[in-house]
């Protein structure tokens, strides 16, 4: 269970409040306006932001002043996810020897194993530059997979992709996911989004972010704040 | 992030370097009774070659600028970074090739002589003012340049679709502009001016034409009082400090004029005498750059045959110098990249090598013969000097690549070692081999404190170009100065290229 408990975090507009239990294995999307601190959330529950106040658990572990390299937790961004210098072997190993030694042969088998669950086979040896947008995508998922850690959070880093690309990362995930079973929670601004992918939507809205819905249930009955952001985004 | 023992072991170093010869220079000198009449006339000339450099720098870098910003020629892209090149030339280069185009046998001289004309005297005052807007007017050049190419495209378009005749666009647009630009780059001039050595060493001197850096070595080489050196080091130091604080607060973000260097599409200017007088202007500019470059290649060849084993040497001493300056300055930039590293270099800009250099010799000479140590402390005050340029190119690519991937690597769980061989450097790579070229070079070029300490064994390349041209061998002084513009050109080449192999976005 990942616990946020009465937590406040500063922004710049205000303070963030949050309380809710996410469930292991679920998907669970934050959407709402921009601004509104998506972002600031998900910061929060990596460690890169301190918390004015409350309490971030996982397993019943206090995790509030732990730092981001010490949490249960692997975050994909919305760019830099690969340092672009370093071949994907490099980079992907990375996930596995945090010291940076070069992958011995076990490890270059799991990489090329990781690399072809996500569809990248023999790509081993490319740079992140030579490949498409989609291509990077999916090679950082393929390290997701590597640091197999049982929190991922996404900070939108399909943003730029076209809709059907989305589509199929999103696929990726739910996939890369499931065989960790880990807990997913994901920043979109695209409500479509929420309902191929989750299970679950928190609306982050007016300084709150609300106690999460059934993507079914938010959907039919969409709260006020929600239509407002929606129907003035259009 | 580089382990923050290593930054404080670095920062600490800097600080001892640099504040302990300026304590010790401080405790030794004697106070101002010790000042004759000649040290003040040293002060007055400083100052007063400072303030004609700077003025005849900016005043004529307008025009040069304003024809450089607005009209598009062959040969503009190079000529655009050919006004870089004076910052890694060795000054006795420079010299060499004005000479050769201002001297008593120069070019210029004969022209006049077949017109019946004046002979010119390059040496004295105005030969120091010459040489000093030889070097200066392309860095007023880039400032005033960057400054127009920044101005907003719309403002050009608006200008032209409303009109404005060519007086109203002066005062619009132009004139403000260079009211902006100009009490900076003259301050950073006048400042740079106030620590001329090499340019008063060769062209200057006598009573007449001393500066107080000439003056801090006229008085330990030839009457060896250490005292009085000291004395007028503090003179300088306070110099350097009074004017380096009115830098700070004049040029405050001025900056170098490193900048882009964009074409704005333009509608003024566009009649016959608007475009010969530019014209005018870059001819003007790229001969009084170029024809004395050429000077130094032309004459230098022949010499080249003249080069001795002693030359040689003292290219390797210069070699070995210019090397250990950059691994030096490198090791010393990469913990110090930070903005409160670069806040404690501040200090290495005010304090004059000549200053450091006294420092340095009253404190040796306590446990060694200070002129044994000439080439290791020529390297150390060349690390120095480079160092806040090397952190003022290395910093906000070092805080970039912190803030880029900096929660990555903590995503990675990845350990400092890691982080350091794997991302840091690698991504430095092309920032650090600027920062090392430049040091090199300038070490390379460097004519300030060797001469202090140095004895025949164990001299400089340059030193030795302005030790053949002091006995008259012309030639031989020509081909050693072509050799040093080479290898100079050649290192900052090197560094430069080799951080750039292999360095992608």
């Amino acid at each position: 269970m990942l616990k946020l408990e009465d937590l406040q975090v500063t922004m710049d507009s205000g303070t963030l409040r949050a309380d809710m239990a996410l469930v292991p294995g679920r998907r669970v999307a934050l959407v709402g306006p921009s601004g509104a601190g998506k972002s600031t959330l998900l910061d929060a529950i990596a460690g890169f932001r301190e918390v004015a106040g409350g309490r971030v658990t996982w397993q019943g572990r206090d995790l509030t002043h732990v730092p981001p390299q010490a949490r249960p937790v692997s975050i994909l961004f919305q760019d830099s996810n690969l340092f672009p210098h370093l071949r994907l072997e490099r980079n992907l190993g990375l996930a596995l020897h945090p010291d940076g030694r070069r992958p011995d042969a076990e490890a270059r088998a799991r990489i090329e194993g990781a690399l072809r669950r996500v569809g990248l086979d023999g790509m081993a040896g490319r740079k992140p530059g030579t490949l498409s947008g989609g291509q990077q995508g999916r090679a950082a998922l393929a390290r997701v997979l590597l640091m197999a850690r049982p929190v991922i959070l996404l900070d939108e880093p399909f943003a730029a992709l076209g809709p059907a690309l989305k589509r199929e990362m999103l696929d990726l995930v739910r996939e890369v996911a499931d065989s960790l079973a880990a807990l997913v929670v994901m920043v979109t601004h695209d409500p479509r989004d929420a309902e191929g992918f989750a299970h679950e939507v928190v609306l982050v809205a007016e300084g709150k972010a609300q106690a999460p819905v059934a993507v079914d249930a938010f959907f039919a009955d969409p709260p006020r704040a929600f239509r407002d952001y929606v129907g003035v985004a259009g | 992030m580089a382990p923050r023992a290593l930054a404080i072991a670095a920062a600490l170093a800097l600080a001892v370097l640099t504040l302990g010869p300026v304590g010790v220079v401080l405790a030794r000198a004697g106070g101002f009774g010790a000042f004759g009449p000649g040290d003040w006339q040293a002060l007055r000339f400083t100052l007063w070659q400072a303030f004609l450099s700077a003025t005849f720098s900016v005043v004529l870098a307008v025009p040069v600028a304003k024809a450089l910003a607005r009209r598009r020629f062959a040969g503009r892209g190079v000529l655009v970074t050919l006004l870089g090149a004076p910052f890694i030339l060795p000054v006795i280069v420079a010299v060499m090739g004005l000479i050769a185009v201002f001297g008593q046998a120069g070019l210029v001289n004969r022209l006049l002589g077949a017109l019946g004309g004046p002979n010119l005297d390059i040496y004295g005052l105005h030969g120091v003012v010459l040489a000093h807007v030889f070097f200066n007017l392309p860095l007023a050049v880039r400032m005033l340049f960057s400054a127009w190419a920044a101005v907003p495209a719309e403002h050009f378009r608006l200008s032209a679709s409303l009109g404005l005749s060519p007086r109203a666009q002066w005062r619009v647009i132009d004139a403000p502009l260079i009211l902006r630009v100009l009490p900076g780059a003259f301050t950073v001039i006048f400042v740079i001016c106030l620590t001329s050595f090499a340019v008063a060493l060769t062209l200057g001197g006598g009573p007449r034409a001393t500066t107080v850096e000439l003056a801090i070595y006229q008085a330990m080489r030839f009457d060896f009082d250490l005292g009085r050196a000291a004395a007028l080091a503090v003179m300088q130091l306070v110099l350097a400090l009074a004017a380096g604080l009115v830098a700070l607060r004049v040029a405050g973000q001025a900056g170098f004029g490193a900048g882009r260097d964009r074409i704005l599409p333009r509608w003024d200017g566009q009649g016959g005498l608007a475009r010969g007088w530019d014209g005018m202007w870059i001819v003007a500019a790229a001969l009084f750059l170029l024809v004395p470059l050429a000077a130094v290649v032309l004459r230098g060849l022949p010499g080249l045959l003249l080069i001795t084993p002693d030359t040689l040497r003292a290219a390797g001493h210069s070699l070995m110098v210019a090397l250990g300056s950059t691994a030096l300055c490198m090791a010393w930039a990469l913990p110090l990249a930070t903005r409160r590293g670069e806040f404690l270099a501040l200090p290495a800009i005010a304090i004059s090598p000549l200053v450091l250099g006294t420092g340095l010799f009253l404190i040796l000479r306590n446990f060694v013969n200070p002129f044994d140590m000439a080439l290791p402390v020529t390297g150390l005050v060349n690390a120095l000097m480079a160092l806040p340029f090397a952190l003022r190119i290395l910093r906000p690519e070092a805080e970039a690549v912190t803030r880029d991937y900096g929660r990555l690597r903590a995503s990675l769980r990845m350990t400092s070692l890691a982080w350091l061989r794997l991302v840091w450097l690698p991504r430095l790579r092309r920032p650090m081999g600027f920062a090392a070229g430049l040091t090199a070079a300038l070490a390379m070029g460097d004519l300030g404190v060797i001469a202090l300490f140095a004895d025949p064994d164990r001299a400089t390349l340059p030193l030795q170009v302005y030790r053949l041209m002091g006995s008259y061998q012309m030639e031989a002084a020509a081909g050693a100065a072509l050799l040093l513009l080479c290898t100079s050109l050649g290192l900052f080449w090197l560094f430069d290229r080799g951080g750039r192999l292999g360095a992608e976005a």
